[in-house]
């Protein structure tokens, strides 16, 4: 097994032992990301300089015996959070040459506890996408098969992950963007309930659904991630103050007598058959480890893909309006005055899906249709939220499909935007109902292309549903499987 | 003025609040320190930057709503009004649309020009303000965002004003109250308090309203007086000549003194509002309005009318004392320790009030403080000092600090109230003075006041003007 394939947990374990070094570990990552990337194209800016100071100063924490988790650990960082000092596009033509001035909460987290910042990793562009492929700095492209997306919009994150090039990422999710990925790529992902992280310094794309959360190698390494990364924060006003478990207490605890649903609305006509028999295979394990599994319904989750692309897209129109070209950002002026200034930064900035989505918001919060698509879209919101909340008064958690397909290839749906937005309809519902969610490898398709489960769990159930994912991994191998490279 | 038409007048008024930072940030809201110094990545707008409340502020817009007798919400809402602008750094205002924290408020107002009535307040809701544009720089337009994010109440007013004296009595009040409760430096120039006024004109005896114009720059009360008097008069001759009303926004112009046209309604902006999705519903409990009025200071209104009638004091000293906080913080201290109030209102309104303004400091710097004032009056009333030696006693207070007493002493200025002494004083003026006794005594009563005089003067002033007159008016009449 190469250096490549560490986690968290078993790089942590030879580093507190001092078999190897921050710096040899940072050292395995540049090369793998050197021999590797021009193919995938899963970095947009890389800090090697940087990297190798963050690994000496965590060598020399590790040597004075006062590390943490996280210290000397290479990880990658989705380009759409704040980092101080490093350019930061969100995957975006307008924020090409964007610096920010400050680090978002949870990079400072990361940082605190002296992780190795390796690079800002592709995305599609402002996190709208679920392919990579509106990525203003080019598609990255699947390690299991360079032809295939890696899903999106946080596809570098789960790139670097599955490649090896890096131990472990962050990104965030705000319809799947975390967990569809993961599943396309072979990687462990995971929404966490929304307040559950800070989204101080997270450049926004849907404020009410946006959540960050971890994609590692194993659920071990998610659980830890995600610890080193949660909890309270002043600088969010939808950051939860409720207290962080410590994840690992009761990770091996088993599924025996576990309440696991089987929402039937996930298991629709369209579903991929090789995904259907792939997480038919998963509910059987779970059976054999003594869960028991429950048929349940969500009769909302019809509308869930229409009422997000109201919501998200509504958000995302205000959110927007501040890549205006004064004060940061590529501005296009032909000195036309300011109107003309705003016209040509925007028309140049922006990619093609952005400008769909301003629109589509512009037009759902637009006097005389607010009523009819905003208002209607929260009140559907709510009552797929009451969906979840009644389903969990029967079941501990729940258990679907992540996609309905595997990977598809590159340029595949790129002319058909409502195709393309139906790969989110199994991912979509828990943003919307603001609770916690993740996709574990279970199995791939004849193609090779990796399949993911999701598990969905209460809102501030990560213990449990990462005990529930801990339980599958152990009885599984499909973690273990690497990309050839 | 033409009688067939009455004028329709609400009025919205921004009050920039007096909180040490913004409303949704850290930054120092202070005045006129350099551009772009008090700014952040929040109050920049940068990408990722998230607004968090100032529970300050929530206290102050709470004040403000129970001053104006406003119902305060228990759920309120912040949303975004978007629209593009340079010195509006996130392309929105978080402003309150639906569910502002007060509304159904009120105040009563009283003028010599017109009956007293009261003037509906439709909502106060909390908003931040935009930052800077400073133009004809070399290097083009630029943008000063130190004033982004400040916090801003806008105070809204139902249409029930009839004229610009009543717009203008319901702005002084409004004035009054937000500087009295400490949540406003009331500072118009510097846009501290800024009012908009809807004007509009109807025949008498319609009920529907008129089309109203939105009147903007309106940066002091004569300013309003004019800006809305013109548009009156513009609005009744356009009526007259057979033409319309457009709804749209005018700007005053104050070195020409009209309105011109800025924007119609075709050109108004959608603002789309909707809940800012990036804080939370804004929860506010009894037990925390319990709190904000129990701090609530006495206001100009209850100060007015207990100085009226529990105090004895004419209407007009009432509302001198009570205009100005600080003047009537005074009083009421001075009112305390010397319980004449009338006394005690003369010489605040006179020599202290006089005095400030004269050597220009503010009355809490005021060196007579209340309690040297109050050991002036006490001898004025115990007859150790005339009223016009106290002049001169607060004069040398003034300058030295030092108490009545000290003063009266260290300069013998203790007023003779002893008939005896005063006796051989008015033995020399009588007899000095032969002809003006005949003619006094022949019934040329005016005289006494020359009696007076000399007896003060020959008693350098120390004589007790009171008893003078008594003991004159025996002798004389002897």
């Amino acid at each position: 097994m190469s250096e490549s394939q560490f986690t968290i947990s078993s790089l942590g374990k030879e580093l507190q032992a001092q078999r190897t070094t921050a710096v040899a570990a940072t050292r395995q990552c540049v090369e793998r990301i050197n021999n590797t990337d021009n193919q995938l194209n899963a970095f947009i800016t890389r800090c090697d300089d940087s990297a190798f100071q963050d690994a000496t100063a965590a060598d020399a924490r590790l040597s004075a015996g006062s590390a943490a988790t996280l210290t000397g650990i290479p990880l990658g960082l989705k380009d759409i959070f704040s980092t101080k000092g490093v350019r930061t596009t969100c995957g975006s033509k307008i924020l090409d040459n964007y610096v920010p001035v400050y680090d978002a909460t949870v990079v400072e987290r990361l940082r605190a506890q002296g992780a190795v910042i390796v690079g800002k990793l592709n995305m599609d562009e402002f996190a709208m996408g679920s392919s990579n492929e509106t990525s203003a700095a080019g598609v990255c492209r699947n390690p299991w098969d360079k032809n295939h997306v890696p899903g999106g919009s946080s596809g570098g994150s789960a790139v670097a992950v599955a490649a090896g090039q890096v131990v472990a990422a962050l990104g965030t999710d705000t319809g799947g963007s975390i967990r569809q990925p993961a599943a396309h790529c072979g990687v462990v992902g995971l929404k966490p309930t929304y307040g559950r992280v800070s989204r101080y310094g997270v450049i926004a794309f849907a404020s009410s659904l946006d959540q960050v959360g971890p994609i590692t190698r194993t659920v071990d390494d998610c659980a830890l991630l995600l610890e080193a990364i949660a909890g309270y924060d002043p600088r969010d006003s939808t950051s939860v103050d409720c207290p962080v478990p410590d994840y690992q207490a009761h990770l091996r605890d088993g599924v025996t007598g576990k309440k696991i649903g089987l929402p039937r609305e996930y298991f629709i006509e369209g579903l991929d058959p090789e995904v259907k028999r792939a997480v038919d295979d998963a509910i059987e394990v779970y059976r054999r480890l003594g869960a028991e599994l429950v048929p349940v319904s969500l009769p909302h989750t019809d509308y869930s893909v229409a009422c997000y692309y109201l919501i998200a897209t509504a958000e995302a129109s205000s959110n927007l309006a501040r890549y205006d070209g004064v004060r940061f950002g590529v501005r296009h002026s032909s000195g036309g005055g300011l109107i003309d200034m705003y016209q040509q930064t925007r028309s140049a900035g922006f990619g093609a899906e952005v400008k769909r989505r301003i629109m589509l918001g512009t037009y759902a919060l637009s006097s005389g249709y607010y009523d009819a698509y905003y208002l209607k879209a929260q009140k559907v919101r709510t009552l797929i939220r009451q969906d979840f909340h009644n389903v969990f008064e029967q079941v501990d958690l729940l258990l679907t499909p992540v996609a309905p397909t595997a990977a598809f290839k590159i340029g595949e749906k790129t002319d058909d935007p409502l195709q393309m937005y139906l790969s989110d309809i199994f991912t979509i519902p828990a943003n919307l109902a603001g609770t916690c969610a993740m996709s574990l490898p279970c199995g791939f398709d004849a193609a090779g292309m990796p399949i993911g489960l999701q598990l969905i769990g209460k809102p501030f159930g990560e213990g449990e549903m990462l005990q529930t994912a801990w339980a599958f991994e152990q009885a599984t191998d499909w973690h273990t499987r690497q990309p050839v490279l | 003025m033409n009688t067939r038409y009455e004028t329709v007048i609400g009025l919205e008024v921004h009050v920039q609040l007096t909180t040490a930072t913004k409303i949704f940030c850290g930054c120092s809201t202070a005045f006129g320190q350099a551009p772009n110094s008090q700014t952040c990545p929040v109050c920049l707008g940068l990408p990722g930057a998230l607004p968090v409340l100032n529970r300050e502020v929530v206290n102050a817009a709470i004040k403000a709503g129970l001053a104006t007798n406003c119902r305060i919400a228990p759920y309120s809402i912040f949303a975004r009004k978007n629209y593009f602008y340079p010195d509006l750094p996130k392309g929105y205002q978080i402003s309150q649309f639906e569910l502002p924290i007060c509304e159904h408020g009120w105040l009563d107002i009283g003028g010599e020009e017109f009956a007293a009535k009261r003037v509906g307040i439709t909502r106060i809701h909390m908003e931040e303000d935009a930052g800077k544009l400073l133009h004809g720089s070399s290097a083009g337009s630029l943008v000063d965002l130190n004033r982004a994010c400040t916090p801003l109440l806008e105070v809204v007013s139902e249409p029930d004003m009839r004229s610009a004296a009543e717009a203008i009595a319901y702005l002084k009040q409004l004035h009054q109250i937000v500087v009295y409760l400490g949540v406003c430096d009331g500072n118009m120039e510097e846009g501290s308090f800024r009012c908009d006024a809807n004007v509009s004109v109807r025949p008498v005896g319609q009920v529907e309203l008129g089309t109203r114009a939105e009147l903007k720059n309106l940066n002091s009360f004569r300013f309003i007086k004019q800006a809305i008097d013109f548009e009156v008069e513009r609005q009744i001759e356009l009526i007259e000549d057979g033409g319309k009303v457009i709804q749209e926004t005018r700007l005053f112009d104050p070195d020409a003194g009209v309105t011109r046209s800025m924007r119609g309604k075709e050109q108004a902006h959608d603002y789309r509002y909707f809940p800012d999705p990036d804080l939370l519903p804004l929860e506010v409990s009894d037990v925390w309005i319990d709190e904000v009025r129990a701090a609530l200071p006495e206001l100009p209104g209850q100060k007015r009318q207990r100085y009226e009638e529990a105090l004895g004091l004419p209407a007009y000293d009432a509302a001198v004392l009570a205009a100005e906080r600080p003047v009537a913080e005074y009083f009421d201290a001075l009112v305390v320790l010397h319980k004449n109030p009338k006394l005690c209102s003369n010489w605040v309104m006179g020599e202290v009030l006089g005095a400030v303004k004269e050597n220009d400091v503010a009355i809490v710097d005021c060196p007579v403080t209340p309690t040297l004032l109050a050991g002036i009056l006490k001898r004025i009333e115990d007859n150790t000092i005339s009223g016009k030696m106290a002049k001169t006693v607060f004069t040398t207070i003034w300058q030295s600090g030092k108490s009545a007493d000290e003063v009266i002493a260290e300069k013998g200025l203790k007023q003779v109230s002893d008939s005896g002494a005063l006796d051989a004083i008015i033995d020399e003026v009588i007899a000095a003075n032969p002809t003006e006794v005949a003619e006094y005594q022949g019934g040329k009563d005016k005289l006494m006041g020359f009696f007076v005089g000399q007896v003060m003067k020959a008693s350098k002033g120390k004589a007790n003007p009171g008893l003078v007159n008594q003991l004159l008016k025996e002798r004389l009449s002897a």
